[in-house]
């Protein structure tokens, strides 16, 4: 439905004929509809969780600062950006700074969207007037922790953490592979999610790309040269991941799934080449090898798995291609966070479904049939069985987790 | 409800709406809609897990209890060979089962008349499965102190109570309020149930009746032993909430 | 009065394989299809996930995946002469309900019917003379040459693991060597075989019968289907028929349809709405919608240009009858066409016990099995015999499920220590022979409504009034031998046999869900309620899937003939009712 919105609206635009400046060209507009993909506008300014209408905003996000809301995007003059020109909308993306001079709040992610030249700018700025503009609801004023309830506090934050401006070309790469480190730094943001913050939430140094949680799910590693989170992954693993939400040994779930679902499925291959070899790029620290679990957790979570997970997984922790994914060797597996497989093992999971792979299979809920005790005995298993290797999880992070659940 | 410009909307999921308390799944949800243009809908933390949701010691009176824990002894006995009825707690499990849906034979099509039926169509009768078992287990008690000097049928000897149910079972007995043969015939597929079913409904305590039998239980990946070509492929039984080894 | 929904171009009746089958059809036409399922939404992750699907006391004891007869059931009597009473508790069948239907919860044995079948009365009566009067056998109206296609695309839908044994008329080693001719192999290999079939392929290949591995809808390998769907490789767990699938490895509407299906917005489907009756306009002549009775007891007017029956065959038949549509069957005069012809599945078994070797039955799936099929439809010389049709003769090992499965030698008694002692003796080391025979129409087995007995909202249940036929008992006299011949021929210590035709046919004992026949399809209006493309003769917007059309029941599993007859029907409306809609067939 987003996607048919979103075609919706160009399609709109492109055969309605009236009240068009003649100098805004289909090409511009196409330029920019491709951008905000890219950038994935679409999914934060959506309320998608209430069914809410895209571009008009509303969605909740929850920041470590608190919940924000997002604004409405659409060129609705009291409720939207409809007064909003150029300049002003440069203004927000490239300096993180509203119509109206205040600081905007970095969830709203113009630190990386700040890599974006003038031009990219502007076609988006095109494309989003070409959206039917939505009456919403006013948005209220975002309840943050203090001092940042202060908009104005946001001058120390970027003080310490905002490196405004445009992306520069490495001369000594490709150009495919600037093409991708464009997509990755810029409008992908890949690292809001898969970078580490810091207490104040800037990106942790020496952590970039290395994984980071956000919402209670964690990012993984995405670092694809040697020793990095998925190093093993094929540049065309990439492409397929991101280009259809899966690889043969893993899929897309959650939020990434979403990120799939908006924006990459619809990006170019050769973008998604671009990022794959930028991202096998990235090499990382060797990891140091963590102990494992005694004899008897061991032998306890190998019957765990073999009674509670081998049926999808396989006895051997293969999977199977392209429909239940590969635990021997998987990032996720062995993220030295175990946020995302214990969040998976208590409430479950749905491989998102794509254009290209519709069936959203679903790994069910094992809170209620599991102690936090057996769950923690499980993933150590997996996290020592076959080639894996990880830190061991205390049945206590698996009890924060389920409380932080059911709330 | 939704206002009407949505009401074309598609069906967004909800799979990214953060920790929705694992409820108990309502087993009759209310009428809906679906409507196409996005995936099937798909909530995190929400499973139809298994409930009966009744506890045990609201069915049996005392005396139904001894008479029940009795006659599913002589059905499934225990023996050198392993555990029975009893060890099973064939009893906990009957008397949870006739305390809710089952017992009120809330899923059958009870209206009438009943007439006697042929051999042919089935159970007949204006008892739900607790009636059934209330007047079953007074007759039976009733029948004994008849017939066997005031004693019920608890009191009876092992021998003795065998030949009364063989009686029932061949149809030599008849009761009044009930059919004895029917009344039989019932209490030994619910002995069976409750000595097989899963242990979370109470019977096959500690999967005693899986274990008797050789039955690996709730499992669900046996690729590992297609080729078994006639030889014992042994594997303790686990049952929907685990097993003992999956513990220290 | 019911309160008038918004019309539709399409509403069908219930949301199983027929449905979901139509649904994705006529989807793709840009046509506005609504579905209305007395049953509730299942989803695999969430109803029958691996976490709980595993148990048995609830899903087939407790019913919990089908029908509840409290909400609909029949009554039933072997004969017009004794009066039928309710069937309080399922026992013979078990008929499905909720999104995917039965679809859910089947084994997944998937046989096309032969090329005779589909003229079971004209190929039958050159070969062999005139039918009995009473043998209402008939043509079906279609040749399986005409459903091939369909046959062909049904079994990619499900990802079929199987092996041909007839491409195009070259006979394929390892295929079953009667079986119609197949455009193409099967989507995937056959399922890896256990103990018993190995057994019984040795036994079978002895007598110099032509075993083959049965076709199956669970998944022998990952596999993704035409409509880009997927199906994940079956881990053999036993808990198959009767119950959802928790690890997608089981052909259902669910794992092959409906994720496609729902991306459409001009799909929808509702749920607990139960149809309380179809439409007509003033005149008779077209069904102009229906109307249902939603979860909070109000009615409703679902009005339609195009109303499609695909729930149950038991539900289809009676939904015209409570409609008035066409005239309900009195066998007494011979008059009237629904419920007529109503047949089931003739069905036997061999029991083998071993001593040393340990057949372990509850490693099994769905289909696990191998088949003879020498003697099924006309596959053999039925010249003097007496009978016409014929069975499958199959090694299946499903499940070994103790409440259901805890078998004994004949001779043991029925109850106490001895009983006990024999289960736990017999309980690894048992395996069955199981024959799957036709059942041929016969004027006296029909359903009607009940003068008697009603349902919550007053309307009568349907009547079911069915015995075993003659036909039916020399059938399976004469095949169940050859079954227990390759029984003894499987190295147990003994073998017993159980025939369902040595007595009157009973309603407690589980035999088939494969209730067949009330709303036959056939050549003319005269001798059918529907015609070849499925469509009500009387109501040509009215098209009626399922079972229900087979004039009468062959030796095989339905549910493949049902898919291709819906496919067939979809075509027709797809390709010639829509520009012109009106009979497709001149009376």
């Amino acid at each position: 439905m987003m996607r048919n919105a979103i075609i919706a609206a160009s399609v709109a635009i492109l055969s309605s004929g009236a009240a068009v400046a003649q100098e805004i060209s289909s090409s511009q507009i196409e330029r920019g509809r491709y951008l905000a993909i890219a950038s994935n506008c679409v999914s934060c300014h959506t309320d998608i969780e209430n069914d809410g209408i895209p571009w008009a905003g509303g969605r909740e996000l929850d920041t470590p600062f608190g919940v924000i809301i997002t604004p409405n995007i659409t060129f609705d003059d009291e409720t939207g950006i409809g007064r909003y020109t150029r300049d002003d909308f440069w203004r927000a993306m490239h300096e993180g700074i509203r119509r109206d001079g205040a600081q905007l709040y970095p969830a709203f992610p113009y630190p990386y969207f700040t890599r974006m030249p003038r031009q990219d700018v502007d076609a988006i700025y095109e494309y989003l007037r070409t959206i039917e503009p939505i009456r919403s609801d006013v948005v209220p004023e975002a309840e943050l922790a203090a001092p940042f309830q202060v908009r104005e506090a946001v001058r120390g934050w970027k003080l310490l953490n905002f490196d405004q401006g445009v992306f520069e070309p490495d001369l000594e790469k490709s150009d495919e592979w600037n093409r991708g480190a464009y997509l990755v730094r810029g409008p992908g943001h890949c690292a809001a999610c898969h970078t580490e913050k810091t207490l104040t939430g800037g990106d942790a140094a020496g952590e970039d790309l290395r994984g980071g949680v956000l919402e209670n799910w964690h990012a993984p590693n995405i670092r694809g040269g040697e020793h990095g989170g998925i190093a093993d992954w094929s540049e065309d693993d990439i492409v397929d991941y991101l280009g259809t939400g899966r690889a043969a040994h893993t899929m897309a779930m959650s939020r990434m799934g979403e990120v799939v679902e908006f924006s990459t499925q619809h990006l170019r291959e050769d973008d998604l080449r671009a990022i794959a070899v930028y991202l096998k790029d990235l090499d990382d620290e060797e990891r140091q090898v963590e102990a494992g679990p005694d004899d008897d957790a061991m032998r306890i979570g190998a019957w765990l798995y073999f009674d509670n997970c081998a049926a999808c997984h396989r006895s051997d922790g293969g999977g199977v291609d392209h429909i239940f994914a590969r635990l021997d060797g998987s990032n996720k597996v062995n993220s030295e966070d175990p946020t995302t497989i214990i969040r998976i093992t208590l409430e479950g999971a749905r491989a998102h479904p794509t254009e290209r792979w519709p069936h959203g299979l679903a790994m069910p809920a094992f809170s209620w049939k599991l102690t936090d005790e057996q769950i923690a005995d499980v993933l150590n298993y997996v996290r020592h069985a076959w080639g894996n290797n990880a830190r061991l999880i205390d049945a206590s992070e698996v009890a924060d987790l389920r409380e932080y659940l059911t709330e | 409800m939704k206002t009407e410009r949505l009401t074309r909307r598609s069906l967004i999921t909800h799979a990214l709406s953060a920790g929705t308390a694992l409820a108990l799944y309502p087993t009759l949800l209310s009428a809906r809609e679906y409507r196409g243009g996005d995936a099937p809908p798909w909530s995190p933390n929400v499973a139809d897990q298994p409930y009966y949701g009744t506890e045990y010691g609201q069915f049996f009176t005392p005396a139904e209890r001894r008479a029940a824990d009795a006659l599913t002894a002589r059905i499934i006995p225990t023996d050198e060979s392993g555990p029975g009825a009893r060890e099973a707690d064939v009893v906990i499990f009957i008397d949870r089962q006739l305390a809710g849906f089952y017992g009120r034979g809330q899923r059958w099509y009870m209206r009438g008349p009943f007439p006697d039926p042929l051999e042919t169509q089935g159970y007949q009768s204006e008892h739900t499965p607790a009636g059934l078992w209330r007047h079953g287990l007074a007759a039976l008690d009733a029948h004994c102190r008849e017939t066997h000097d005031g004693r019920d049928f608890v009191d009876l000897s092992e021998q003795e109570q065998d030949a009364v149910l063989k009686a029932m079972d061949e149809e030599e007995i008849e009761f009044e309020t009930v059919s004895a043969k029917q009344f039989f015939d019932f209490a030994k597929e619910m002995t069976i149930e409750g000595y097989f079913c899963d242990p979370v409904y109470g019977g096959n305590r500690d999967m005693a009746g899986w274990r008797y039998v050789g039955f690996p239980g709730a499992r669900y990946d046996y690729r590992d032993f297609i080729h078994h070509n006639g030889a014992p492929v042994e594997l303790p039984p686990v049952g929907l909430l685990g097993a003992p080894y999956w513990t220290r | 009065m019911a309160d008038r929904r918004s019309p539709v171009d399409v509403v069908l009746v219930g949301f199983g394989w027929t449905a979901a089958l139509m649904a994705q059809e006529l989807t793709e036409e840009g046509l506005e299809v609504l579905a209305l399922e007395r049953g509730g939404w299942r989803d695999t992750g969430t109803d029958f996930p691996t976490t709980h699907a595993p148990d048995e006391l609830r899903y087939y004891w407790r019913h919990d995946m089908f029908l509840e007869t409290a909400r609909e059931t029949q009554t039933f009597r072997n004969n017009r002469h004794q009066i039928a009473l309710p069937i309080r508790r399922w026992g013979s069948y078990l008929p499905g309900v909720g999104v995917g239907g039965a679809g859910v919860h089947w084994n997944g044995q998937t046989f096309r019917f032969l090329p005779s079948d589909f003229v079971a009365k004209t190929h039958n009566e050159e070969r062999y003379g005139p039918l009995p009067e009473e043998m209402t056998v008939q043509d079906y109206g279609v040749t399986y040459d005409e459903l091939e296609p369909h046959f062909d695309w049904f079994e990619k839908i499900c990802g079929i693991s199987g092996k041909a044994g007839n491409i195009r008329g070259d006979i394929v080693e390892g295929g079953n060597p009667f079986e119609g001719w197949r455009s193409d192999e099967y989507p995937n290999p056959p399922l890896e075989m256990t103990f018993a079939q190995h057994r019984f392929e040795a036994a079978a290949n002895g007598m110099g019968l032509h075993p083959f591995p049965a076709p199956a809808a669970n998944m022998s390998r990952g596999y993704t289907n035409p409509l880009g769907v997927q199906l994940a490789p079956c881990t053999y767990c036993g808990f198959c028929e009767k119950f959802g699938c928790g690890n997608f490895s089981k052909s259902s509407p669910q794992t092959t349809i409906i994720p496609v299906l729902m991306k459409k917005p001009n799909f929808t489907v509702r749920t607990h709405c139960e149809v309380m009756q179809v439409l007509k306009d003033r005149n008779g002549e077209r069904a102009t919608g229906v109307t249902y009775m939603d979860a909070h007891g109000k009615l409703w007017e679902q009005p339609a240009e195009l109303v499609i029956l695909c729930g149950y065959q038991l539900s289809n038949t009676r939904l015209m009858m409570l409609s008035g549509i066409g005239e309900i069957y009195n066998p007494r005069t011979g008059e009237g066409l629904v419920g007529k012809n109503y047949t089931y599945q003739v069905m036997s078994g061999v029991d083998i016990f071993y001593e040393e070797e340990f057949t372990n039955e509850f490693i099994g799936a769905g289909s696990l099995g191998m088949v003879v099929d020498d003697y099924n439809g006309d596959n053999f010389d039925h010249s003097g015999l007496g009978f016409i049709g014929g069975a499958y003769i199959a090694s299946w090992t499903t499940h070994q499920r103790p409440i259901e499965s805890h078998p004994t030698p004949e001779g043991t008694p029925g109850w106490g220590l001895e009983w006990k002692r024999a289960m736990r003796k017999n309980f690894l080391k048992h395996t069955s022979l199981s024959i799957h025979g036709a059942s041929m129409a016969h004027r006296e087995n029909y359903l009607d409504l009940d003068p008697n007995y009603t349902d919550q909202w007053g309307r009568p249940l349907m009547r079911m009034t069915f015995d075993f036929t003659e036909n039916d008992r020399r059938l399976s006299d004469y095949i169940t031998p050859i079954a227990e011949e390759i029984a003894r021929n499987m190295g147990g210590r003994e073998v017993n046999v159980s025939q369902f035709t040595d007595d009157n046919y009973d309603i407690k004992p589980y035999q088939t869900t494969h209730n067949t026949g009330g709303t036959i399809m056939g050549q003319t209006p005269a001798d059918s309620v529907v015609n070849r493309y499925l469509q009500s003769w009387e109501l040509p917007n009215l098209f009626i899937m399922g079972a229900g059309v087979f004039p009468q029941n062959a030796g095989y599993n339905p549910t493949d003939t049902v898919a291709a007859l819906t496919l067939w029907s979809a075509r027709a409306i797809r390709g010639q009712y829509l520009r012109n809609p009106g009979p497709l067939v001149q009376a």
